[in-house]
């Protein structure tokens, strides 16, 4: 028991966290845009298939990482096209995104590899400093860089106008369409991102539903930390702990808690994120709502 | 002098419009509600396009496709509904579209900027203030500071005092004059006459999306512009005869009520109504109006006090214990309480009516003996529709609340609530829903009215009551209440003569 507090958990709640946190900045940015994101599990689902995809068609993981962040954007377009210009209902669209996603990695593995269930194996992105994922150390970078991006330029400023109330950023000129798409397709490469982190940076293949739920976790993420980055990169850390410490408790032999309780934990802590129970939450107040179309 | 000249003709809302605006002066457009201002204001800022007709600035045909080519153009608007963000500084808001060429904001600077400008024309607002713990009069000085930060010469209010107390309309008032002395030009949108007499120089008169007239405001009466804007001779005072109170029918005292958020929504109440009595209650939207109309209708159950109806306790009744006990309720909403709008007239005449034996029996609607209590309703009321099975949504406002009325009327209650009952209505229909109420108290009922128009409240009410933050903070005899003093404690002020001359 002495030793299970380790480097090597700690290693293990970044690597867990790493997804969440990457997830969590497009939420962000979506939301503060003003368009609903549950997609997100959708988005780095295609994302972490076509990260191996684009591997094994490349050869180089670096592209692989790229097409699949491409294609997680394309999914993000979709979506984009369906709540912003379609002006469908976007959870409606994002339970579409995401059943999408599920269906067609299944169908594509099948296709592309002949069998049912998970890719071969392909190159990974390489490790910096030993044991440490390069995506981990870029997931640390963006996170400023979206606070700076949000509450220090302009460009930002417009986005929040956008998500707090589009008629009010209409009448001063802004165009909240273009607002909207820009952030939306920036979720989905920011979700891609943290797919390709599952398939080719943590492992090095494409298993069906890989994901499991990161994506409403990172959506948590997103509510728990009040909307903003710093806010929920902690909440995906804390997170991130929680499912590290599951994992690392069910190989330590005679841990006191039921490995079956504690995989319950994220769950349960997002529970109490979503239900506000934590905090009372606050999100942009124009969430949801359509721009007006003249 | 440089002219400014409008012309809109063509359009279905805007049919032949003329407007010729003078650099400097203060021009009221003057229209009852759907006479096509709006609308005209839109074409004017680029939200819609005119299909014929054109837009003069300064001599120079122009053509905005959006609102950014109207601020350009030296135009700028002030909303009816702010078009402000509550969650952004004042300074975000103002700055907001306008930033300037770096793509990095400078905060501090804006800010600055914000407060000088503020400064300059006398517009107290501190800049880094959130818009959203703003008062009502605050966020529209924050918009025309907006308008003035975008560079505007044209400013546009569109109906800028329905949401102020008499006197935040007096410091808009003395805002727009010092405007006007640097230059700048306002189009002062509105349909209350007395805003016309008090601020604007020269006044256009639109009806039914055609120019009637413009009148030098000094030169003109209110009556005749009542006339311009209706098109017909109309009683601009409601015809009463002194009121003869009689016993107090309704009691409630120590009223209180928590809001959602915990804070106290109304505190210490007390309230009579007697028969024979008109009681007016004014105040600013949002200080306990609506919490004292759901208790007095059963709608809501305050947290301490008595409430009695005929010197019987009905405070642990529903609604439709107080609709037997005497209480007819005429919504403030008309569209969410007072009818369903996809339901037939005569299904509307039924809601609330359902426990009465005429209407229902043995658990049966009597649908025929309805119909022909609505057609009956409907002439007596003058309610415009093909027949009682219209669905009630395609009635016009007037008439919806016209037949509202006649079913709670109907009733023959002892006591009605109105509130806002002309809400969004036409000068005619005021007229009737006005004479109603002064009917149904000279018939010995007790009627309490509410609405945020002070001069409505002045006309018809035999004692005035003002509610300013949950509490009854002053009551006078209908005929020897001032305006001023009315206002102040509106605003929650004391009702001191050294303030009310001040």
């Amino acid at each position: 028991m002495s030793d299970f507090f380790t480097v090597a958990l700690l290693t293990a709640i970044l690597r867990s966290a790493t997804p969440l946190v990457l997830a969590a900045m497009g939420g962000i940015l979506s939301e503060r845009s003003g368009v609903i994101n549950i997609a997100l599990e959708g988005m780095m689902l295609t994302g972490a298939f076509f990260a191996v995809a684009g591997t094994h068609w490349t050869g180089s993981p670096w592209l692989g990482a790229a097409i699949g962040v491409g294609a997680a954007s394309v999914a993000a377009m979709i979506h984009a096209f369906w709540c912003i210009t379609l002006r469908g209902n976007q959870i409606v669209a994002g339970t579409a995104i995401n059943l999408i996603a599920a269906g067609l990695t299944a169908f594509l593995i099948q296709l592309i590899w002949d069998r049912a269930g998970a890719t071969d194996s392909v190159e990974q992105l390489p490790d910096l400093f030993g044991t440490v994922n390069v995506l981990v150390f870029a997931a640390l970078v963006i996170v400023p860089l979206v606070h700076f991006y949000l509450f220090r330029t302009k460009q930002g400023l417009h986005t929040m106008a956008s998500g707090e109330s589009p008629q009010a950023a209409e009448s001063v000129g802004i165009d909240v369409t273009r607002n909207r798409y820009l952030a939306v397709v920036a979720s989905g490469a920011l979700a891609g991102m943290g797919g390709a982190y599952l398939s080719i940076g943590n492992l090095s293949y494409f298993t069906l539903d890989m994901t499991a739920g990161r994506g409403f976790i990172a959506l948590a993420a997103v509510i728990f930390g009040g909307w903003t980055p710093f806010g929920a990169a902690g909440a995906a850390l804390l997170f991130g702990a929680a499912q590290a410490i599951q994992i690392e408790a069910q190989a330590t032999s005679g841990f006191p808690i039921s490995a079956d309780l504690l995989v319950a934990l994220p769950y349960l802590l997002t529970l109490i994120a979503v239900t506000g129970l934590i905090r009372k939450s606050n999100g942009p107040a124009g969430l949801g709502q359509h721009a007006n179309a003249h | 002098m440089r002219d400014v000249v409008k012309r809109f003709p063509g359009v279905i809302a805007n049919d032949g419009v003329n407007l010729a605006v003078r650099t400097g002066e203060i021009h009221a457009l003057l229209g009852e509600n759907g006479a096509g201002k709006s609308t005209l204001m839109n074409l004017l800022f680029g939200l819609y396009n005119p299909d014929e007709g054109e837009i003069l600035i300064n001599g120079k045909s122009v053509h905005f496709h959006n609102t950014r080519q109207a601020v350009e153009a030296g135009l700028g608007m002030v909303h009816q509904h702010f078009m402000l963000i509550p969650r952004f500084t004042v300074a975000e808001n103002v700055i907001l579209g306008n930033e300037g060429p770096d793509s990095i904001l400078d905060r501090a600077a804006a800010s600055r900027r914000v407060a000088e400008l503020a400064t300059s024309y006398g517009l107290n607002v501190d800049p880094d203030a959130k818009v959203g713990d703003l008062p009502v009069s605050m966020r529209q000085r924050v918009e025309i500071l907006r308008a003035l930060y975008q560079g505007s010469r044209i400013l546009i209010l569109d109906e800028p005092t329905a949401l102020l107390t008499p006197q935040e309309v007096d410091d808009l008032y003395v805002i727009l004059r010092r405007l006007r002395v640097d230059g700048g030009t306002i189009i002062f949108i509105t349909h209350k006459l007395r805003e016309v007499a008090n601020v604007s120089d020269r006044v256009t008169v639109i009806r039914r999306g055609k120019t009637i007239g413009t009148r030098v405001t000094s030169e003109t009466t209110s009556q005749e512009l009542a006339e311009l804007m209706v098109g017909r001779e109309v009683l601009l005072r409601v015809d009463r005869p002194p009121a003869t109170p009689g016993e107090t029918i309704l009691d409630g005292e120590d009223l209180r009520c928590t809001g959602a958020h915990h804070q106290e929504t109304l505190n210490v109440a007390s309230i009579q109504l007697r028969r024979g009595e008109i009681l007016g209650v004014c105040g600013v939207e949002g200080n306990g109006q609506s919490e004292l109309v759901e208790v007095l209708s059963g709608l809501r159950k305050p947290d301490s006090g008595t409430l009695t109806i005929k010197g019987q306790d009905v405070l642990g009744e529903n609604a439709t214990g107080f609709r037997q006990a005497g209480v007819s309720y005429i919504p403030e909403d008309r569209h969410g309480r007072g009818l369903v709008l996809d339901f037939p007239l005569w299904e509307n005449a039924l809601l609330g009516n359902t426990e009465r034996p005429e209407f229902t029996k043995r658990g049966w609607i009597r649908s025929g003996w309805i119909r022909e209590l609505t057609s009956s309703l409907m002439a007596r009321f003058d309610v415009r529709a093909p027949s009682a099975s219209t669905p009630a949504r395609s009635l016009s406002g007037g008439n919806q609340q016209k037949l509202i009325i006649a079913r709670e009327l109907q009733r023959d209650p002892d006591i009605l609530l109105a509130i806002q009952p002309t809400r969004g209505l036409d000068v005619g229909a005021i007229e009737f829903v006005h004479r109603s109420l002064v009917e149904t108290r000279d018939s010995g009922k007790a009627v309490l009215l509410l609405s945020f128009d002070l001069d409505e409240i002045m006309d018809l009410s035999d004692r005035i009551v003002v509610l300013s933050e949950g509490r009854i903070v002053g009551e006078f005899k209908g005929s020897t209440a001032d305006r001023a003093q009315l206002g102040l404690l509106m605003g929650g002020r004391p009702s001191e003569p050294a303030m009310a001359a001040a």
